[in-house]
């Protein structure tokens, strides 16, 4: 029924099977002394503000999108990639020119996607300056830096 | 989590965004080097603000300083900072000296600039190590710290004691320098700089090492003045201060060296400016031991320090002054002193008011990690966690000096 | 049949991972300049041991099961689940860790498929393999998004997020730089990968077999593809998701005892299996030189040729495996020599560096695999001298 995939089916079997054991292996033979400190979540040894089942940045949605987009466009290629070898000559002429026309496409949405910042994660642009609380927590009205050291 | 003998985040910390999440790094954190806490607010990454907590390691030493005779002290500086031990012991026997007015004889000066610069050099590695394990990289931890190991095995030939040595006392030296540490200094001087070039074959040029550091936690010169940042971080700023050469103490004014200054002021200039001190500090000590005096290397006066050990065998007077000191310890007029030196993380200082008894009324440390590490919270703004891990290393704070 | 197989890569998986772990602790030691584990597994026999030669000997295993020891150790630690986590996701999140190892580990040619070695391997010689390979991989994301997010802790959480956002953009260049290689093979068979690479090197050596490392656009092929393999295996210098000087321990930081282990051994043989994946895609699989040894045979004459041409076949699995070693140690010396990326450069690199430069070599490969005395040479599947290579090319 499922012919040369039956093989990795089993192996997800055993994986599981392996993993189940492990897991309740040690659950049977280690000891449970549970405490109210032991089972709360870590953080560096003070007591959590919250859960963190928090709102992710949207950030990382971006990041899935682009790569949804971007890995269907290579899946296309696949079916192509395949049966390019034992094909013909004037086929291979004709998609290969069209595989070049369609990896130019793929360079320049990925040109657009670096160009409009959408995977720049640094402060620049992933927080805008006026959330940037205490930004400027110090006023600097010191006398400009001595550039000679004075001699005691 | 309404009530728990831990302190809430809740009461020092309340969020400020909706999409922001809180965050706690420390006490127990591997790369807060301690017990520092430091509350983020991230916004993904990002942090929008953070804040330092600190006395989780509080000790109280400074109040128990003043239970003790000044020669008791010493032990008490060893632990505050305890990778520049000999640096503390330096800048309380200075305070002290200053105090009751004591002059340390040329070559027990000289001494000490090798421990201090010993210290120096060993507080460097440790530095080293753990700022390149924060950013990932394991190795140079292992390679610098066997060089670390050389140093304490040189304490260990002047002290007995490998990391808390108390050998720099007022008056002078408990002793000394051992037999065989020459060889021994000479033999490092020739091995350390060939080590600290392996780790930076692996660092300086290292693009990863560079990405990470460079443009990374800039402090200008004049913030990091002021900040009240000093010691490294503020030469790494562009500050050429360096109280070895703008108020010379203990002889250094006759020692040829350098300060390293940097122009940027980001991580990656701390690091440079460290390297170079450490090379630098390496030809103060060829310099020191080439040119170390002879004579005695304690005061002369008694009063302050011990007698040699064979004038106790025919002189009462002596036993007399060794059992005092060691009993009662000296008397130092009333009156305050503030002496400061060049620790390995800034300036070291210490301030003492003497009541005419053999007790400080108060002892107090200038803290060069405590000064330095306000800076965290404005380098840290707006970026990523994974800088803040290296402004923290960067900056190179002991706990047990900023809480004390 | 199948069952055996399967128990078989399973069982030799498993068997690897103890002797992975304490190689890179050994290795890292020695790169360290320390000693690393060299105590546990000495076993003193006593004077009235039945075995005259072993009586009163000292047998040294130089800390090699020092692993299991851990393990051992680990099942019996309290099994700490935290009070405010997802309960399902957080039990089932190191079974899907653990998965993708063994599941890519089916697919692998790990000696030729002619003769005795045929009836072992490949565990499932599935027709998309490539895909497969590719797909089965990101499968792994899951495993840590899923840990990071049941474990309701914010460096857990932190770590999880890390770890899709870095998977799934490596990902993509890894994909695009295989499709170089598919698209020279004209089929996505691993075995089929690895009988195109047995032919002669560029179309034109006959004593040279076409591993796709030596040829041009397959090189840059396989340096991105090695790129995106650290990357995909959570590795020193893309460690992030589980940086611990940052984020404790990234997105296993509330597993504890067999629950941590299970995540251990996900990382180990992930290692191992995508070392082999490489292995097979780009250094011509089980074979142990680019030479081939039957067409030298028969250009010479000389005998010595026919035996390792036979030599090679035989020591095929143990060929891959030392492939796979040395794919291990690849990535111990990385973790030993570089720092660890940040997030946002880790980003950059996939997106602005790796990617853009994946998708040339696959028009590079496309050029030159229309040239004429290139790679198309190959479409008949190798050289039919050799004894054992048939019925493999079935595109």
């Amino acid at each position: 029924m499922f012919g040369e995939y039956l093989p990795i089916l089993m192996m997800m079997g055993v994986a599981a099977v392996i993993c189940t054991v492990m897991v309740l292996g040690s659950y049977i033979l280690g000891p449970k002394r549970v405490t109210k400190y032991k089972s709360s979540p870590y953080e560096c040894g003070v007591a959590p503000l919250g859960d963190a089942f928090e709102r992710v940045p949207i950030k990382f949605y971006l990041v899935a999108i682009l790569f949804v987009l971007f890995d269907i466009e290579v899946v296309f290629l696949w079916s192509w990639l395949t049966v390019f070898k034992d094909s013909p000559l004037d086929f291979k002429i004709f998609t290969g020119v069209a595989l070049l026309i369609y990896m130019i496409l793929w360079i320049i949405g990925d040109a657009y996607v670096i160009k409009v910042g959408a995977i720049e994660w640094d402060e620049s642009t992933s927080l805008a300056p006026e959330k940037l609380i205490d930004s400027k927590p110090i006023t600097v009205n010191t006398p400009a830096v001595p550039q000679t050291i004075e001699a005691q | 989590m309404s009530q728990t003998f831990i302190p809430s985040t809740e009461t020092v910390f309340e969020k400020t965004g909706e999409n922001t999440m809180i965050v706690n790094m420390g006490p127990q954190h591997p790369s807060t080097h301690g017990v520092l806490r430091v509350i983020c607010e991230l916004e993904g990454e990002t942090i929008v603000r953070c804040k330092c907590v600190i006395g989780y390691l509080h000790t109280g030493m400074e109040k128990e300083a003043e239970y003790q005779t000044y020669h008791k002290c010493v032990v008490m500086t060893d632990r505050m900072d305890y990778l520049n031990a000999n640096g503390n012991n330096l800048a309380h026997a200075l305070a002290v000296e200053k105090l009751i007015g004591c002059e340390v004889p040329k070559r027990g000066q000289y001494l000490r600039v090798i421990l201090a610069e010993l210290s120096r050099i060993a507080s460097h590695c440790v530095w080293l190590g753990t700022g390149a394990l924060d950013l990932g990289a394991m190795t140079p931890f292992f390679y610098i710290m066997q060089q670390r190991e050389m140093i304490l095995d040189m304490f260990e030939m002047f002290s007995g004691v490998r990391m808390m040595p108390s050998w720099i006392v007022p008056g002078g030296l408990r002793g000394d320098i051992p037999p065989g540490l020459e060889t021994k200094l000479r033999k490092f001087l020739v091995e350390f700089p060939k080590e600290l070039k392996v780790i930076e074959d692996l660092l300086v040029d290292n693009p990863i090492w560079k990405e990470r550091t460079q443009d990374v936690g800039i402090l200008s010169g004049a913030e990091a003045l002021a900040l009240g940042c000093s010691g490294p971080i503020a030469r790494a700023s562009g500050v050429p201060f360096d109280l070895r050469k703008a108020k010379p103490y203990s002889s250094y004014e006759d020692f040829d060296f350098e300060i390293p200054v940097g122009s940027v002021g980001d991580v990656y200039d701390r690091f440079l400016v460290r390297i170079a001190e450490m090379k630098e500090s390496c030809r103060i000590l060829e310099q020191a031991i080439n040119g170390l005096p002879e004579g005695p290397y304690n005061t002369l006066d008694r009063k302050i320090a011990p007698p040699p050990r064979q004038e106790l065998d025919n002189s009462m007077e002596s036993v007399i002054h060794h059992f005092k000191l060691y009993t009662e310890g000296f008397r130092a007029p009333a009156g305050e002193a503030y002496a400061g030196i060049e620790g390995s993380k800034g300036e070291l200082g210490f301030y003492v008011i003497g009541d005419g008894s053999n007790r400080p009324y108060r002892w107090h440390e200038r803290p060069s990690s405590f000064m330095n590490l306000k800076s965290l919270e404005v380098l840290s703004v707006g970026r990523m966690i994974a800088d803040v891990i290296a402004i923290i290393g960067s900056i190179d704070i002991v706990l047990g000096e900023i809480d004390r | 049949m199948g069952l055996i197989r399967v128990i078989f890569v399973v069982g030799a998986v498993l068997a690897l991972v103890p002797p992975l772990i304490w190689w890179e602790r050994r290795l890292l030691s020695w790169m360290q300049d320390r000693i690393g584990p060299n105590r546990s597994g000495t076993i003193t026999f006593p004077d009235n041991f039945p075995l005259k030669g072993l009586a009163g000997k000292k047998v040294r295993t130089f800390g090699l099961i020092q692993p299991l020891l851990d393990g051992v150790k680990l099942f019996f630690k309290e099994d700490i689940t935290p009070s405010d986590v997802d309960r399902k996701l957080y039990f089932i999140a190191p079974a899907i860790a653990l998965f993708p190892a063994f599941a890519l580990g089916a697919t692998l040619p790990w000696g030729p498929t002619t003769g005795l070695y045929g009836i072992l391997t490949p565990i499932a010689d599935v027709e998309i393999g490539v895909l497969y390979v590719l797909a089965i991989s990101s499968l792994g994301a899951y495993g840590l998004v899923l840990a990071g997010y049941a474990s309701n802790n914010k460096y857990s959480l932190m770590g999880g997020l890390r770890a899709s956002a870095q998977l799934i953009s490596y990902e993509l260049a890894m994909a695009m730089s295989v499709a170089a290689i598919v698209m020279a093979v004209g089929s996505m068979k691993l075995t089929n990968v690895v009988a195109i690479q047995e032919g002669p090197l560029w179309g034109a050596v006959p004593w040279a077999q076409n591993w796709f490392i030596l040829t041009p656009f397959g090189f840059i092929s396989a340096v991105i593809f090695l790129i995106a393999l650290v990357a995909e295996t959570n590795r020193a210098p893309f460690d992030l998701p589980e940086a611990e000087n940052e984020l404790i321990a990234g997105y296993h930081t509330e597993y504890s005892s067999m629950k941590f282990a299970v995540f251990f051994m996900g990382e180990y043989a992930a290692m191992f299996v995508f070392s082999g994946v490489f292995a097979t895609l780009f250094l011509g699989g089980y074979n142990i030189l680019p030479v081939n040894w039957m067409a030298l045979h028969e250009a010479t004459g000389a005998g010595i040729f026919k035996f390792l041409s036979n030599a090679n076949y035989w020591l095929a699995p143990l060929v891959f495996l030392g492939k796979c070693f040395a794919g291990i140690t690849f990535f111990i010396w990385l973790r030993a020599t570089l720092p660890r990326l940040r997030y946002d450069q880790l980003m950059n690199l996939g997106w602005k560096s790796l990617l853009p430069s994946a998708s040339p070599t696959l028009s590079s490969s496309d050029s030159g695999s229309s040239a004429p005395n290139s790679t198309e040479s190959l479409a008949d599947g190798p050289p039919q001298s050799e004894p054992w290579s048939s019925a493999t090319s079935s595109t």
